[in-house]
């Protein structure tokens, strides 16, 4: 079995300020974590290798700070990490980054052998786009399942999963052939504790370096320059104010509520 | 597995592309109610172009849909309909939607930030190599460019983005529902249907929908309701987190948590509000004995209106109130109920 | 992989007690496994923070070198606050603008975590995200350490705890009592943003320069003590509150920073500024008296873990890094004899006692409780002093001879002179 994780670094959403003077987000000081989804990603990944043998490989397109979270994924029990880091991946948008992601898994697959379940979290805490999985999975024209929230069984001999993904009115139970590409969702499982003998392998562990210099790259596909979509302007939204306290008694609380309910109860679709 | 798109065959001509899509989504036959708040923001954008609104819908039997694109404001119904689309699946769908869009060249092509939506839009965009802004909450034309301006939220509602596609197209994006009111039109008139075909077969598609199981209580989407009532540590007990289910009941709404709730036990995880459980954006959200940490506002804060009743007055969550309410949730709910009851108002679903 | 686990030295906690030692050890060969409860070091290590310079000698070949410090200090400030107003006493040098610098402002979560990219480089293993939970013994001697995780133990020939004020490890040896509150202060920080240029003008630095403000008095009812620091683009604003007074008085350090922020002293120095952090520790201020005994079988405890803090000077890391590095090198003397029971490791508290470590800590061994249990030294002398300037400063045709008289006055009202000259030689011996 070969896994394949894509993983990000993001900022801690939750410890980003807004300074509302200038219009920008205060990153400084704000820590910069794994992507919540892709620890359950690499979780999931690990739990089959214990059962089926193999191996776990992450990849990460970033800076080189973006190490640290490979190295939580060793932690968490990956076998090998490889980090794309290049100059003109700069700027990327979703459409770059997928196409980077996927020349970056060519080569992985070049060195590692062919991977039979690519995983990626379902979205980005801080892009909120969702749309990289779906991107590479698109690239490589394997079936994607986005919002999976339970691998039912994973057949090896006959290359085949079946898998339970989130629809929106419910769940659908879905049977695949591998290789698959599938995003996951928080609730896919529980983050156990690693061993410790696997954090000291992690601690000691490479990470494996790709850029334009190792990857076959089509350069007129990479970076800021070659992403379709552009940020033209960013900017924070109003400031909430505290707004009205109401006050009385509950009787006139109540009343005083019920009062701001009523076109919420009098309107329909 | 369809065929990947020759992408020679792409007309790189951005001139070439014209009018306004709509993607239809549809589950069973029946059109998520996201595609006409669609339409009708599309009909908006199409007067500025001077351009037409084309609603696309691909399905087992969706013909009926065509009568209600045109109630909307769609000019054209374009339409691809098989056996192989009965359910959704992300690659016979990507499949269809490229061609057609390879064919008929919109310009903007909008569609809803609905799971199906956003599973979908990120493959066929894509595959025709072009820019897509996921979950937008406004879309303009620029009237210099006439490009389309496309703002979204990042970073849970923090910064606020707005993004252009210039040199691609379409210019895709998808929009949470919501956002917009779907109001049809005056005189609807009859446009045109045009059907595409597919030349993919259920042989040689590789995934099979084994089982489907409808909203079962183990996960809902709170995107859908525009009324969400959410509850704290500070409901006390699982009993007392009944209140919260009743109000929610009488506004036509649904019921949610924060993560203390669930980790009380009093809901269980797919109803949790925040960072690490789902972002909403309702019409009203009213929080109950939640304290307001972070975490948990960058889930919520960009509700219209909300109305938070904590006995804390100085509760963080009071500062993104609209009405803030110093008081004991679990006298002041059942007041509210009885009184609500009182008015004697059938409840209208706010379901979206 | 469910081989033994063996290291020859396991340090708790990568703090700078733990890192300094890790460092010497690992320069020196020894196969050394750093284990550290948080994300990764410094991510919960909290400091006012000025970090001295000496300590790093022999452990880096220059600093700061690429550290991450904030800025020198150059100017270092001393204010007595009460209600309204303040007195100073402040020392600028131009000798603190010398390399090598005395002092830098620091962040821990940055200054720890390259501390232990240092450590790294120099062979240490350094695990994150793993609590010790207890020592593992064997005949009364330390072995090695449980952790929490999976197939969690560790064997090592010796165990150097430095795991901070806490010292869950001291403590389950037996080595350490369980912190009493008058040993120990809870000290709350802010760091408020400002623009790098607001700083250099209000302070009157230039931009790699800093100021440190420590402010004492009347106005915390003579119960807490507080910072206000200079970093790159932000200010360290901190109370301590020693924890029986906490307890006692049911006031927090949380409602005298907020009130701290609103003191006309204090005021116009963070006008403006955004709080990006907040964060909250223990200080050890027992001082000499309250150390726990420094070695066992197997053991030699380090830093905040064996309480060297000098509360007088606001000196913590350095101890720290001092105590760390004089473990690694009696560490590395007794190894030549394979001998690492309490009998041989007691080569490490006679280090300490030749070192400034223990001379410091035992000449303020009296402050702290001095500083406790007379009440006059941080409430009333403070106000009288506060009274006194502004009564000597104010032109209102009043003599300063009669005035004198008038403070003389207050001073008699206030405390007797008997009772200020008693408590003014105990400080001065104390001090001195
Ligand atoms: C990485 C991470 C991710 C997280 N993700 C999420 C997330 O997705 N969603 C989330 O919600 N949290 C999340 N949290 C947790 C979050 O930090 C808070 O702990 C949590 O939101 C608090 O829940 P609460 O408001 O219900 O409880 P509390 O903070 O304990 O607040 C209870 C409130 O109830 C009030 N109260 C008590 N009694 C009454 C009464 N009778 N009537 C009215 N008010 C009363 C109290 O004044 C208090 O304000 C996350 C935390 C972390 C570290
Ligand atoms: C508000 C404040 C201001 C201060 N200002 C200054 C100052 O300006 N200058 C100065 O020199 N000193 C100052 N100090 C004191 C200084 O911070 C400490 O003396 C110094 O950090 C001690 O270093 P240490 O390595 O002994 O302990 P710590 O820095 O506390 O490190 C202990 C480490 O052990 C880890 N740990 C604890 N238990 C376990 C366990 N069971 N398993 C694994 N890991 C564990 C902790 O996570 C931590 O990383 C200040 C302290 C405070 C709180
Ligand atoms: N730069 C990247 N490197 C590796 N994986 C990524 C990167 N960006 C996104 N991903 C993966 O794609 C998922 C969705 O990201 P996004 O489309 O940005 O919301 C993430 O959860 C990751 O698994």
């Amino acid at each position: 079995m070969h896994a394949l994780v894509f993983i990000k670094q993001v900022p801690d959403a939750s410890q980003v300020r807004v300074n509302y003077e200038t219009g920008t987000l205060i990153r400084e000081g704000v820590p910069a974590i794994l992507n919540p989804f892709e620890a359950h990603a690499v979780e999931e990944a690990v739990k089959l290798r214990e059962k089926y043998g193999g191996k776990v490989t992450v990849l990460t397109m970033g800076p080189p700070q973006a190490t640290e979270a490979l190295k939580e994924c060793l932690s968490r029990g990956a076998d090998k990490a490889y980090l794309l880091s290049d100059r003109v991946f700069a700027g990327s948008d979703t459409l770059a980054t997928s196409y980077a992601l996927f020349e970056g898994a060519k080569k992985i697959i070049e060195l590692e052998g062919e991977v039979d379940l690519f995983f990626a979290g379902k979205q980005a805490i801080d892009g909120d786009t969702a749309q990289t999985g779906p991107g590479i999975a698109t690239r490589f024209d394997v079936p994607l399942v986005t919002y999976l929230i339970k691998l039912d069984e994973v057949n090896f001999e006959k290359k085949q999963a079946v898998a339970t993904r989130l629809t929106e009115f419910g769940q659908e139970t879905l049977q695949v052939p591998l290789p698959a590409f599938f995003t996951v969702e928080e609730t896919l499982n529980e983050l156990s504790h690693s061993p410790l003998p696997w954090l000291i392998k992690a601690a000691r562990s490479k990470i494996e370096k790709l850029s334009s210099e190792n990857v076959k790259l089509d350069l007129e596909q990479c970076g800021l320059r070659h992403s379709p979509t552009k940020v033209k302007k960013a900017f924070t939204p109003e400031k909430r104010q505290r707004g009205e306290t109401l006050t009385g008694s509950v009787e006139e609380l109540v009343q005083k509520t019920s009062d701001i309910l009523m076109p919420f109860l009098k309107k329909g679709l | 597995m369809g065929e990947t798109i020759d992408l020679t065959k792409k007309d790189h001509e951005i001139s070439h592309y014209k009018n306004i899509w709509v993607f239809m989504e549809q589950t069973d036959g029946v059109a998520h109610p996201v595609s006409f708040e669609l339409l009708t923001k599309a009909r908006e954008l199409a007067k500025q172009l001077d351009c037409q609104v084309g609603a696309v819908s691909i399905g087992k039997a969706v013909s009926h849909l065509a009568k209600e694109a045109f109630r909307f404001g769609a000019d054209k119904f374009y339409i691809v309909e098989d056996e192989i689309f009965k359910d959704y699946r992300t690659e016979p769908f990507r499949d269809a939607l490229s061609k057609l869009v390879l064919k008929y060249k919109p310009e903007i092509f909008l569609i809803g930030a609905t799971t199906q939506g956003r599973d979908l839009s990120g493959s066929v965009a894509t595959e025709l190599r072009t820019g897509l802004t996921a979950d937008t909450t406004k879309q303009e034309i620029d009237p210099e460019t006439g490009m389309l301006l496309m703002t979204r939220p990042t970073f849970g509602g923090s910064l606020m983005a707005t993004i252009v596609c210039p040199k691609d197209r379409p210019q895709m994006s998808t929009v949470r529902p919501g956002v917009f009111k779907a109001i049809p039109v005056e005189h609807p008139k009859e446009g045109e249907i045009i059907r595409g075909k597919t030349t993919l077969t259920e042989d040689r598609i590789v995934k099979k929908i084994l089982k489907k199981v409808v909203s079962s209580e183990g996960n809902i989407n709170l995107g859908f309701y525009d009324v969400i009532v959410a509850g704290g540590k500070g409901m006390g007990n699982k009993d007392n987190f009944n209140l919260i289910k009743e109000l929610a009941e009488l506004l036509g709404g649904t019921w949610a948590g924060s993560r203390k709730a669930v980790e009380l036990g009093f809901i269980p995880q797919s109803r949790q509000v925040g960072q690490t459980g789902q972002t909403v954006h309702p019409k009203l959200y009213i929080a109950c004995g939640i304290s307001g940490a972070i975490q948990h506002l960058v889930g919520m804060q960009t509700s219209d209106v909300i109305i938070s009743v904590n006995t804390d007055e100085n509760a963080p969550v009071f500062d993104v109130s609209t009405y803030c309410i110093v008081e004991d949730a679990i006298k002041f709910i059942p007041g509210l109920i009885t009184e609500l009851k009182k008015q004697k108002l059938t409840p209208v679903k706010n379901e979206r | 992989m469910s081989a033994k686990l063996k290291y020859d030295v396991i340090v708790v906690g990568a703090g700078p007690a733990g890192l300094a030692a890790a460092i010497v050890l690992a320069k020196a060969g020894v196969r050394v496994i750093v284990i550290e409860r948080g994300r990764f070091p410094g991510s919960k290590n909290v400091m006012g923070g000025v970090f001295y310079s000496d300590c790093m000698k022999g452990i880096v070949d220059e600093f700061p070198g690429d550290a991450p410090v904030e800025r020198h200090v150059i100017d270092q400030r001393i204010w007595i606050l009460d209600q309204d107003s303040s007195v100073g006493f402040n020392h600028k040098n131009e000798l603190f603008n010398k390399k090598p610098y005395n002092c830098h402002t620091v962040f821990r979560a940055k200054l720890d975590k390259w501390l232990a990219g240092e450590a790294e480089k120099a062979g240490a293993l350094i695990i994150n995200s793993t609590v010790v939970k207890e020592p593992l013994l064997k005949n009364g001697k330390v072995i090695g350490v449980k952790t929490d995780r999976p197939q969690g133990n560790v064997f090592a020939n010796c165990v150097i705890a430095a795991d901070g004020v806490n010292s869950l490890f001291a403590k389950s040896l037996g080595l350490r009592k369980k912190i009493e509150p008058d040993t120990v202060a809870i000290a709350v920080k802010e760091v408020i943003g400002l623009d790098e240029q607001v700083i250099n003008d209000r302070f009157n630095v230039k931009s790699s320069e800093g100021v440190t403000i420590e402010m004492t008095g009347s106005y915390f009812n003579g119960e807490a003590m507080a910072f206000l620091y200079t970093n790159k683009k932000s200010l360290s604003l901190g109370v301590g509150m020693v924890l029986k007074d906490v307890i006692s008085h049911k006031i927090n350090p949380n409602d005298l920073i907020e009130q701290l922020k609103e003191h006309p002293s204090v005021a116009p120095f963070i006008e403006g500024g955004q709080t990006k952090e907040f964060l909250a520790h223990l200080i050890p201020e027992g001082g000499y008296k309250a150390m726990p005994k420094l070695v066992g079988n197997g053991v030699m405890i380090a830093g905040d873990a064996a309480m060297m803090v000098d509360a007088i000077h606001r000196e913590g890391s350095n101890l720290a890094i001092t105590s760390g590095k004089l473990a690694a090198e009696t560490y590395l003397e007794v190894s030549r004899q394979g001998d690492f029971s309490e009998k041989s490791l007691s080569l490490y508290v006679k280090k300490l006692q030749d070192s400034f470590v223990m001379k410091d800590l035992k000449k303020y061994k009296g402050v702290p409780r001095l500083l406790q249990t007379n009440k006059n030294l941080l409430l009333h002398y403070p106000k009288l002093l506060n009274q006194a300037a502004f009564e000597m400063l104010k032109v209102d045709g009043i003599s300063k001879k009669e005035k004198e008289k008038i403070i003389w006055k207050n001073v008699k009202q206030e405390i007797g002179i008997g009772h200020l000259v008693r408590d003014l030689f105990k400080l001065w011996r104390n001090m001195g």
